[in-house]
């Protein structure tokens, strides 16, 4: 086999592997896929957001055409769908982890908490006897919001969470803070939230449960970000079936962001179900229930204090943030707040004490959890929207107050107030690249041009830092980790030479299947059409803990490096045996084998070959066949970077705020394909537009979801998202043998504080100093209106 | 239980189906063409777009039995029979357009329609405002409307071959 005449290495963008597929409608998404003599499944939800069942009449239901069986929670009693971090309250004590049934128990906690499942032949079927169930409800009255709930005399949830508090948890040193706070020339206060968000992937959440009954096997189909992650979590915890009689798959996916990490509910209900009615049986979201039913995100109330010396240097910060967990414990939801969140409130800047404390609420909503970025751009938020405040407080230059604060390049590593430690980075840099990029200087002349026109411009910047990679598992398991967040990459080499690679990572959308075979390609010398990979299948792939956190390269591409090391050192035995040399002789380069200084060579195939047809070998010292796997435990998590600038024109007549520019810098370390890293981040900024400008998840104090479809929640559509200018500035990952750092979450956190601190600018002489996400025409054109008076003086 | 006829990507069925069942539904689970997806259950999100009759509709509300008679291409019906590619199917490709692919199917459908119908030529502005009706939770669109910008050209036969996208773009 030749090495390929187009370098599709490390470095290049190649066209994706996977697009042809997508392109031509065949893709394999989970409801595409249909199970031989298969039933049809549809949940009953809730109504209301709190009341307890006095009875379910299922009887009329079940007599209905094409019905195999009716099951509600009396039926199903199984194990709680697990929370997979355990928080400890600031006495030490763990936190309040009330049950969550698949099937409810007597209680209904939000609108959408599954009441009963109905299976028939088919999926209308399933429907009309859904709605002839007759649910006896007792309503109760409901805390949806985080205040209410935690309002003296509130509705109670759980009577294992008194107060509707999960809990209550803190990081750093009280008194080294309070006595840095006492020092300061300046402190600055600021309160603001950060809005709960929808996820809204494009796929809508399936699953089809599947049993085999003379092998006593069950497999699950779902759409999820880590099959072997729900396999652990639904056989152990839920319904205790042992991992070697349960399979679970998770084909093509159309969309994550996080949603679809968790364990849900439908997952253990269709296949526990499966094995009752022996047959197959698909359940799908429609678009409604994805909104009551997909875990949310986001949603915190923050009040931060910082403080600052004469020269505008950091002293202290001092955050108080409540969160809201929804009703229910979704499976990382405690960690969003905590770990994901407050370890990051160091920013990039060298403030040398931070203290965050942490109270998680429960409310009458949908369970909240990790959505793109997952508590680093809550805290980005809070800090780059904070560093604004504070510039204009001091009257110091917003620019010129990042960079006396940041973290000089040669700091590092640099071990912050907040436990991490980051490996690299250079943020002087990425803000001049970014400064440059989007003509910073000229922006006065721009706002001056579009005063003329009557608009109102802004211009808003972003330095922002975030922790991925997830995660170090002794560090993970420390921090209240219940898993281990290792990655594992298997590496075939079949006898041809063609490569396949079991990943325990996912992609839904990253472009795993392109990305992982460039490294394959880059260190192998092979064509990438000569290796496949295979994820998504804990039948096929040795174990992983999936996509989420920016991890797959990082971790599970961490994983390949060494799995393929152990390939190569057997690969120069068995060449070393072939051209009769030295082991330590054998160089192997771009798919060549080679004696050190002679002209003997042998390939790529011919190794792979005698690997599998072993008659000239040495049999006694080394095993036939070149498979090897390896799991990888990263030392540190990884650390990206930047700066994300903005620019929006506001109409004053309308209130309508337009993105104008956007640009983005990122340090994402090691860019392994450069289309791909600008596609994710560009997707990433449009959510993070999204956060700021658009969306918006609304409940009323009754706990009905008001923005429960896509009519009322506003998603960003073409015309809401203008050009985006993004490019990357490297600093390697110094502790990965790839030097990436990834790119999945960046483009989310580090934008909406670059879009609201443009808005806030463009309003400068409105008199305000904040404006809440999402900043909405009706929002910005009360604010005009008011402030009229202010800016004619 | 009425009987609906039509051709899809060329092929004349003649299907059994509910007065309720819909378009979608007929090509999903009648002639299992999965690769038309549903996003939404409110008209808005473009992810199950065909071309019926000439025109881009959204198959999640149309009737099965409206589309009697219909000539109705799905994105399965798009690439020549030997395999070539529709160039808004290689412009897509090209250009980086798609990510996880599940709205791409009506994205395609949609602009495809969008260029026949403005035989001119449409600028950002309007191939933005053209996408209107079709949601995309992965990309930011940025490089879906640079994939439309640069298949029109070849469409309308003003350009043999698709300008190249480059990466530093």
């Amino acid at each position: 086999m030749n090495a390929p005449v187009v370098f599709e290495g490390i470095g290049a963008s190649p066209k994706r592997k996977e697009d042809l597929r997508f392109l031509s409608g065949r893709g394999n998404y989970t409801d595409d896929i249909n199970r031989p003599n298969q039933t049809y499944a549809v949940m009953l939800r809730s109504p209301h957001a709190h009341a307890t069942i006095r009875g379910i009449d299922t009887a009329a239901a079940a007599a209905m055409p094409g019905v195999v069986a009716i099951y509600t929670g009396a039926d199903m009693v199984v194990g709680s769908l697990p929370c997979g971090w355990l928080i400890h309250n600031k006495d030490g004590s763990p936190m309040n982890e009330p049950g969550h049934p698949p099937l409810a128990q007597g209680k209904v906690r939000h609108v959408g908490d599954i009441v009963a499942v109905v299976i028939a032949e088919t999926r209308p079927q399933a429907r009309d006897a859904a709605e002839a169930i007759v649910v006896d409800y007792d309503v109760l009255p409901a805390a949806t919001s985080m205040a209410a709930a935690l309002a003296p005399g509130a509705p109670l949830l759980h009577e294992g969470a008194p107060g509707n508090v999960c809990y209550d948890w803190h990081i750093g040193d009280l008194a080294v803070n309070q006595a840095a706070f006492a020092q300061a020339k300046h402190v600055v206060e600021f309160e603001l939230v950060n809005n709960r968000l929808i996820p809204n992937a494009m796929e809508p959440r399936a699953a089809i449960g599947d049993y085999d009954r003379s092998t006593d096997q069950h497999t699950l189909f779902t759409t999820s970000q880590n099959p072997h992650v729900i396999r652990l979590l639904m056989g152990a915890f839920v319904l205790q079936i042992p991992e070697h009689k349960l399979r679970v798959v998770a084909p093509d996916v159309g969309g994550g962001f996080g949603s679809k990490i968790f364990h849900y509910a439908e997952e253990a209900i269709v296949t526990w179900a499966a094995a009752r009615v022996n047959r197959p049986i698909k359940w799908t979201a429609d678009r409604t229930e994805s909104f009551m039913s997909d875990a949310h995100g986001r949603d915190h109330v923050t009040k931060a204090r910082l403080a600052l010396d004469d020269q505008g240097k950091f002293l202290g910060l001092h955050v108080s943030t409540t969160a809201n967990m929804g009703a229910y414990l979704s499976t990382f939801a405690t960690s969003v707040p905590t770990y994901l969140h407050a370890t990051l409130l160091a920013g990039v800047y060298t403030t040398p004490t931070v203290y965050a404390e942490v109270k998680a609420v429960f409310t009458n909503t949908v369970p909240v959890d990790a959505y793109r970025g997952a508590g680093r751009p809550e805290a980005t938020f809070l800090l780059e929207r904070l560093v604004d405040v504070a510039a204009k407080q001091t009257g110091i230059d917003k620019l010129e107050l990042r960079r006396r604060n940041f973290i000089p390049a040669d700091a590092f590593p640099y071990q912050t107030p907040v436990a991490l430690q980051y490996d690299s980075g250079d943020y002087q840099s990425t803000l001049a690249q970014a400064l440059k990029t989007a003509d910073w200087d000229g922006f006065e002349a721009r706002r001056a041009a579009a005063a003329a026109k009557g608009k109102l411009r802004g211009i808003g910047i972003s330095t922002y830092i975030e922790a991925c990679g997830i995660a170090p598992s002794a560090v993970a398991g420390a921090l209240g980790a219940r898993a281990g967040l290792y990655e594992v990459g298997a590496i075939r080499v079949h006898p041809t030479g063609s490569v396949s690679v079991l990943t325990g990572t996912h992609s839904h959308g990253q472009g795993h299947e392109t990305t992982l075979a460039q490294l394959v390609t880059d260190r192998f010398g092979i064509p990438l059409s000569q290796v496949d990979i295979v994820h998504g299948d804990t039948d096929k792939v040795p174990f992983g803990m999936g996509t989420y956190g920016s991890r797959s390269l990082a971790v599970g591409g961490s994983a390949m490096v060494k799995a393929m090391d152990k390939i190569v050192a057997k690969a120069r035995r068995i060449a070393a045996h072939l051209m009769e040399a030295s082991v330590d002789d054998v160089e192997f380069d771009k798919g060549t084998f080679r004696v050190a200084g002679t002209d003997k060579t042998k390939s790529w195939g011919e190794i792979a070959l005698t690997a599998y047809v072993p008659h000239n070998y040495p049999i006694e010292e080394i095993e036939p066949g070149l498979d090897e796997t390896a799991f990888y435990d990263p030392k540190n998590f990884t650390y990206p970077g930047g700066c994300h600038i903005c620019e929006v024109e506001i109409d004053p007549d309308t209130g309508i705020p337009t993105v104008i520019n956007f640009t983005a810098v990122d340090d994402v370390g090691r860019v392994i394909n450069p289309m791909i890293v600008e596609g994710q981040v560009q997707g990433g900024i449009a959510q993070g537009i999204g956060q700021a400008l658009l969306e918006a998840c609304a409940y009323d104090a009754s706990g009905q979801l008001l923005s429960g479809s896509f009519m009322d929640y506003c998603m960003p559509r073409a015309g809401d998202v203008g050009t985006l200018s993004v490019a990357t500035h490297e600093t390697l990952c110094t502790h990965n043998p790839l030097g990436v750092k990834g790119c999945g979450e960046v483009g989310a956190i580090g934008s909406p504080p670059a879009v609201i601190n443009a808005v806030v600018d463009a309003l400068r002489d409105y008199g305000v100093t904040h404006v809440e996400m999402p900043a909405t025409p009706a929002k910005l054109w009360h604010i005009i209106n008011s402030g009229r008076q202010l800016a004619a003086e | 239980m009425p009987q609906v006829t039509l051709t899809v990507n060329g092929k004349t069925h003649t299907v059994e189906v509910e007065a309720r069942t819909l378009l979608v539904e007929l090509l999903r689970e009648k002639l299992r063409l999965t690769g038309t997806h549903v996003g939404c259950d409110t008209s808005q999100c473009g992810a199950c777009v065909v071309q019926m009759n000439g025109d881009s509709v959204k198959s999640c509300t149309t009737l099965a039995l409206q589309a009697e008679g219909a000539t109705v291409t799905t994105i399965e019906g798009l690439a020549k029979a030997d395999g070539t590619l529709h160039p808004m199917q290689e412009a897509f490709r090209e250009y980086h357009a798609l990510q996880c692919g599940f709205c791409t199917p009506g994205m395609v459908m949609s602009a495809i329609d969008l260029v026949e119908k403005h035989p001119q030529g449409l600028n950002e502005a309007e191939i933005r405002e053209g996408l209107e009706g079709n949601l995309c939770r992965c990309t930011g669109y940025h490089n879906i409307v640079k994939a439309i910008g640069a298949a029109q050209e070849v469409m309308h036969g003003r350009s043999a071959t698709l300008a190249p996208a480059h990466a530093a773009e």
